[in-house]
């Protein structure tokens, strides 16, 4: 066990050797894996954020009923009351129209625009949480409320969220694809560049062989090789986007609060960096095993 | 400790750089195979240590048909024999030390055992003082016997070399042929492949000619 580790840590050693001896190429190889994989981690940290930032808006689907501007307050009560006691309403909440105001009036992307305003636009609404939360049984509720006098408008906020869910699941799987598709590139960059390094350690892999080599002494630097390029690749991929979420931050929030949202970027949590680090490693392990593969099956 | 059965080498159809040869080598025995370029001395060498496999025949080293080993098992021969190459096949971008050490790391030993016994040899071919140089730093008889140091450094009981004195003046090819005399007289087994069959007096010679042991 001591001779396996001390034999692992010398062909690490090496291999570190080997990368340092050619800065120049090992940095743009680097910098060539590192920008192949920063585009899925970027995907999967704007996926991320965007997640986060829908679960902080609302996972339950409601109804949103709007009653004319020009109800009575005495058929805004009833409707309230009637709410209360409808079966399939799980629960009710009043937005007054004055609190809709003056709620509106402190973002400051729609502050001007509703002070132009002569009067209040803002209906009396309900937000109305169903009992049972399937689209079908959220559309015959709203169905059965447009229904209803002094009722302006229904709405179903349940199609938004279906509508984002969507795109999510959409983004995920291009975040997926692109990932498969610069994994596999990163897998050729490896195999080309082992394969450079195999070609200039000939001589020694020949003479290793000779002297009694088995195929995995020979390997082991070219392995340790393969992943280290993938490690420092997925390194400069996870700075890039470090540097992405910190230079996007401020833009982003500031258009997200016009959407009366708050939201700060973050860039990849421990898990993904842990994924990202594992995925470039495992990648670079991966083509440079093809490449000795191929090498030592062609002697 | 070796035996050759009528054991056939062919590269091209046609052309036979061995052809049905029969010996043995005794253990402890030093044979020189002599004959003129191209006689086949080399493929016989690269038989033994089964970097080439035999059209024909078996080649039984320690018992062992090496011509049938799986690809898995030869590192294990090769450990158990000692090369000196014609053209020495040093590693120029690692000092004489490094490349000493070679066989060793290759064979797991321990650093500290194995940094004794690179001395060791470096001492029994005289390079203990260039142990830091570079192979291109040394005389053509130094780099000769820096090969023979890491042929004999993991102690193989068989010692194998391909023209180990060519290139060589005479005074630094009797030299070399002395520290194989050395180490055929400690018991190991030494077959040299040579021209110069007179610099190693006392060993058994087999001569060949285009591929056929001399009678």
């Amino acid at each position: 066990m001591k001779i396996w580790l001390a034999q692992h840590r010398e062909a690490a050693l090496l291999a570190l050797r080997r990368l340092a001896a050619a800065p120049v190429n090992s940095l743009l190889s680097l910098l060539a894996i590192g920008i192949a994989l920063a585009l899925p981690a970027g995907g999967q940290m704007l996926l991320a954020n965007a997640l986060h930032l829908a679960g902080t808006i609302s996972a339950v689907p409601q109804i949103s009923i709007f009653m004319a501007a020009n109800a009575d307050p005495r058929a805004t009560t009833e409707i309230e009351s009637r709410l209360d006691k409808y079966g399939g309403v799980k629960q009710v909440q009043f937005m007054a129209r004055d609190k809709t105001l003056a709620r509106m009036k402190t973002n400051p992307g729609l502050r001007d625009v509703i002070e132009a305003l002569p009067g209040n636009p803002f209906p009396d609404a309900f937000v109305v949480t169903a009992t049972d939360e399937r689209p079908e049984a959220m559309e015959k509720l709203a169905v059965e409320f447009r229904q209803w006098p002094v009722v302006e408008h229904v709405q179903l906020d349940s199609a938004w969220v279906r509508r984002l869910d969507a795109l999510l699941k959409l983004g995920r799987t291009a975040v997926l694809l692109l990932g498969a598709l610069l994994g596999a590139g990163l897998i050729a960059i490896s195999f080309n560049i082992i394969r450079m390094q195999v070609l200039t350690h000939r001589a020694e892999i020949e003479v290793s062989q000779l002297l009694g080599a088995t195929d995995a002494f020979i390997q082991r630097p070219f392995l340790y090789y393969g992943v280290l390029l993938g490690l420092g690749g997925g390194l400069v991929a996870w700075l890039l986007v470090g540097a992405a979420a910190l230079w996007l931050r401020t833009p982003l929030s500031e258009l997200v609060r016009l959407y009366d949202l708050t939201v700060a970027l973050q860039s990849l949590d421990a898990r993904d960096s842990a994924l990202l680090l594992g995925f470039a490693g495992g990648l670079g392990w991966v083509g440079a095993m093809i490449s000795l593969r191929q090498h030592l099956r062609s002697r | 400790m070796i035996r050759f059965d009528r054991v056939s080498k062919r590269y091209e159809p046609g052309i036979d750089a061995l052809s049905d040869l029969s010996f043995d080598v005794a253990e402890r025995e030093m044979v020189v195979v002599s004959g003129h370029s191209g006689a086949g001395k080399s493929t016989l060498l690269k038989l033994i240590a089964a970097v080439e496999k035999p059209t024909g025949g078996a080649v039984l080293v320690g018992g062992q048909n090496v011509g049938g080993l799986a690809r898995s098992a030869l590192p294990y021969l090769r450990r158990r024999i000692g090369l000196v190459f014609q053209d020495q096949k040093l590693l120029f971008n690692r000092t004489v030390f490094e490349n000493v050490m070679l066989p060793l790391s290759i064979a797991g030993f321990p650093a500290r055992d194995a940094a004794q016994r690179v001395r060791a040899a470096l001492d029994k071919v005289g390079l203990a003082t260039r142990e830091k140089a570079l192979p291109v730093m040394l005389s053509g008889g130094e780099q000769q016997r820096l090969a023979i140091a890491r042929a004999v450094v993991n102690r193989p009981n068989l010692l194998l070399a391909d023209e180990p004195t060519a290139h060589l003046d005479s005074e630094t090819a009797a030299d070399v042929a002395r520290i194989f005399q050395e180490f055929h007289h400690v018991g190991v087994t030494v077959l040299i492949a040579t021209y110069a069959g007179d610099l190693f007096p006392g060993a058994r010679r087999l001569g060949l000619n285009h591929g056929k042991l001399l009678p």
